[in-house]
């Protein structure tokens, strides 16, 4: 089985984002970008399926201009197989990603796509089932476990209410949470040999698809801040305040 | 304009955050219908029919909808979507399983977890763990919607009187099938709609000492929640994990024991009306956001704290 792993370039979560002073979004100039932390855990799973002899080929494919590349080749260092870089300066809608998507796996055929839950930036939390959708295979969402059998996965899903167990068809379009497994680290040597791995190269516009934005950003700003707090000196004082000044208790 | 808003029910309650999400469609103007579909879910189109300002309660009563598997709830919405400008859901893991299958499938763009509505085709949604607010106006001729609940006050649950009109349609595809669900904790306060939750982190060290926080909670009527640290470490289950990955909650008061306050966790608390914050580090970040701060060791201040209650 070929596993697609869909992959996303983002701020990295350790950096608090900032706004730009007009209001236009957030400024990612000089900014340390990584891949999207779900999106390795979808990687990291494919791997495992690899390492398990569940799947022979991963192919992990994002959309994006420039530095994108750098995001592809993280996930080849990993130990991902190939790249697919569909190459666009456009910041496209879920939609439109999922478009894009759908047109490389008909290409590619894979009997599974995987892909984060939701991405750190826009935390818009679509694209993997807009895909499914759009492929009309089945779909599970926001997994913490996965289990293969033939043309059926078994998956757990991180709920609400707690721990949901379905079971979908293959070939299925899952997105993954945190809790799925620990992603590897990248050692130097995995590096070297991601750079002579492939990478394909895809303009957007060559695929021939409608990826209009729906969506018009008017404005960013920063949500308003908390007022300074106090640091009381004993639980006595703070179920004080709580009961007389906050009156929440 | 015309709102339809998809209930999230059990088969047997309305829950809680589609309340929030009519008040969500209230705002935006027009009719509010809305629909129910499960199995054997009389009791939740009932319910749903006493919501305050809601016209018409359309109900698909039948065994392919009764797990809500995303496949065959999403064709029924994309068959009922036509007949309205607005289609509203729940921020919770129901709404954003389905809602972006059904707005795929429709060839619309779904604006996710709205915060405020500015009008009909404008909103507003916080982006990077809500370290940014994005006002975005969508030009689809159907705007489909998630609602993060805790921005919208929840819509009367009785004096509405709206008619209840049975309705069939969508495919059973069977491609994929539900197979069990494990509830972690059905006596614990609900932690979403709790006016009082406190929290553990990494500082608990183990999941017996939040017997300590629960404690502390029974006495307050509050809920337990965590860092994803401390569900991580198996301390507790995942559906107690408040983020940006997690649940997003205000209530009126948040107590954050031994907790750092992570940009991740702060995402899913800072909207609290008062924010306690309990850690041996004066340097905690969390204190940056706490209205009150004890720095203490938890292992003294918890169990004082539970005394003096
Ligand atoms: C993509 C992504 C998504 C994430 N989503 C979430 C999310 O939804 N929710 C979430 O919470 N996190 C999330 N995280 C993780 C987040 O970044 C932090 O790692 C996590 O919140 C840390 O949890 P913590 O504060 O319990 O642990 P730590 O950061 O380890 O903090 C423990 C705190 O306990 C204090 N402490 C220790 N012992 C004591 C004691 N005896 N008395 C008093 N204080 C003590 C310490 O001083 C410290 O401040 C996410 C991370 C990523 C990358």
């Amino acid at each position: 089985m070929k596993i697609i792993v869909c992959v996303k370039r983002v701020l990295d979560p350790q950096v608090k984002a900032r706004v730009k002073a007009d209001g236009s979004g957030v400024d990612l100039a000089n900014a340390k970008m990584t891949m999207n932390p779900f999106d390795e855990n979808a990687l990291e799973e494919a791997l495992r399926l690899r390492e398990a002899g569940t799947a022979e080929e991963i192919v992990v494919v994002s959309i994006g201009a420039g530095k994108t590349e750098e995001t592809l080749r993280h996930g080849l260092a990993m130990g991902a197989d190939r790249a697919i870089n569909v190459v666009t300066e456009e910041a496209l809608e879920p939609l439109a990603i999922a478009k894009v998507l759908k047109s490389i796996v008909e290409q590619e055929a894979p009997g599974l796509v995987l892909a984060g839950k939701q991405a750190i930036d826009d935390d818009s939390n679509q694209t993997a089932q807009m895909l499914s959708a759009l492929l009309g295979w089945s779909q599970s969402t926001f997994i913490s476990e996965l289990k293969i059998d033939g043309d059926t996965a078994t998956t757990t899903r991180e709920v609400d209410a707690g721990l949901e167990t379905i079971t979908v068809k293959m070939p299925a379009v899952i997105s993954v949470d945190l809790r799925l497994n620990e992603p590897r680290y990248v050692k130097l040597p995995d590096v070297m040999k991601a750079k002579r791995k492939p990478m394909d190269k895809i303009e957007l516009d060559s695929l021939g698809l409608d990826t209009a934005n729906r969506m018009t950003t008017l404005q960013v700003e920063e949500p308003e801040g908390r007022a300074a707090g106090v640091i009381v000196e004993s639980v006595s004082e703070l179920v004080e305040k709580l009961r007389n000044e906050a009156k929440v208790i | 304009m015309s709102n339809l808003v998809i209930v999230e029910h059990d088969n047997n309650e309305v829950a809680l955050a589609t309340l929030n999400a009519v008040t969500a469609a209230q705002q935006i103007g027009g009719d509010i219908d809305l629909l129910v579909a499960g199995e054997n879910c009389g009791a939740v189109a009932e319910a749903a029919a006493n919501i305050a300002g809601v016209s018409t309660v359309k109900v698909a009563d039948d065994a392919k909808f009764g797990h809500h598997l995303a496949e065959n709830l999403a064709g029924l919405i994309v068959e009922v979507a036509g007949a309205y400008s607005h289609v509203l859901v729940s921020a919770t893991t129901f709404g954003k399983n389905v809602m972006p299958r059904a707005a795929a499938l429709l060839d619309k763009a779904q604006i996710s977890e709205i915060v405020e509505v500015k009008s009909p085709d404008t909103f507003v949604r916080p982006i990077y763990a809500g370290n940014a607010l994005a006002t975005v106006q969508s030009s689809d001729s159907i705007k489909m919607i998630t609602v993060r609940t805790i921005k919208f006050e929840a819509a009367a649950a009785e004096g509405g009187s709206a008619s209840v009109e049975t309705i069939s349609g969508g495919a059973d595809t069977g491609l994929s099938s539900w197979v069990s669900q494990a509830v972690s904790n059905t006596d614990q306060v609900d932690l979403t709609s709790a006016k009082i939750v406190v929290s553990g982190g990494r500082g608990m060290q183990n999941g017996d000492n939040f017997a300590m926080l629960h404690s502390v909670a029974d006495k307050l009527g509050a809920a337990v929640g965590a860092s994803r640290a401390a569900v991580d470490s198996g301390f507790v289950p995942n559906d107690f994990q408040v983020g940006q990955t997690g649940k997003v909650i205000a209530p009126d008061l948040y107590i954050a024991v031994g907790i750092s306050g992570a940009i991740q966790h702060l995402a899913g608390m800072k909207e609290s009306k008062v924010i306690v914050a309990i850690n041996n580090d004066s340097e905690a970040p969390i204190f940056q956001v706490a209205d009150y701060g004890l720095v203490a060791d938890l292992f003294e201040a918890v169990p004082e704290l539970d005394a003096a209650l």
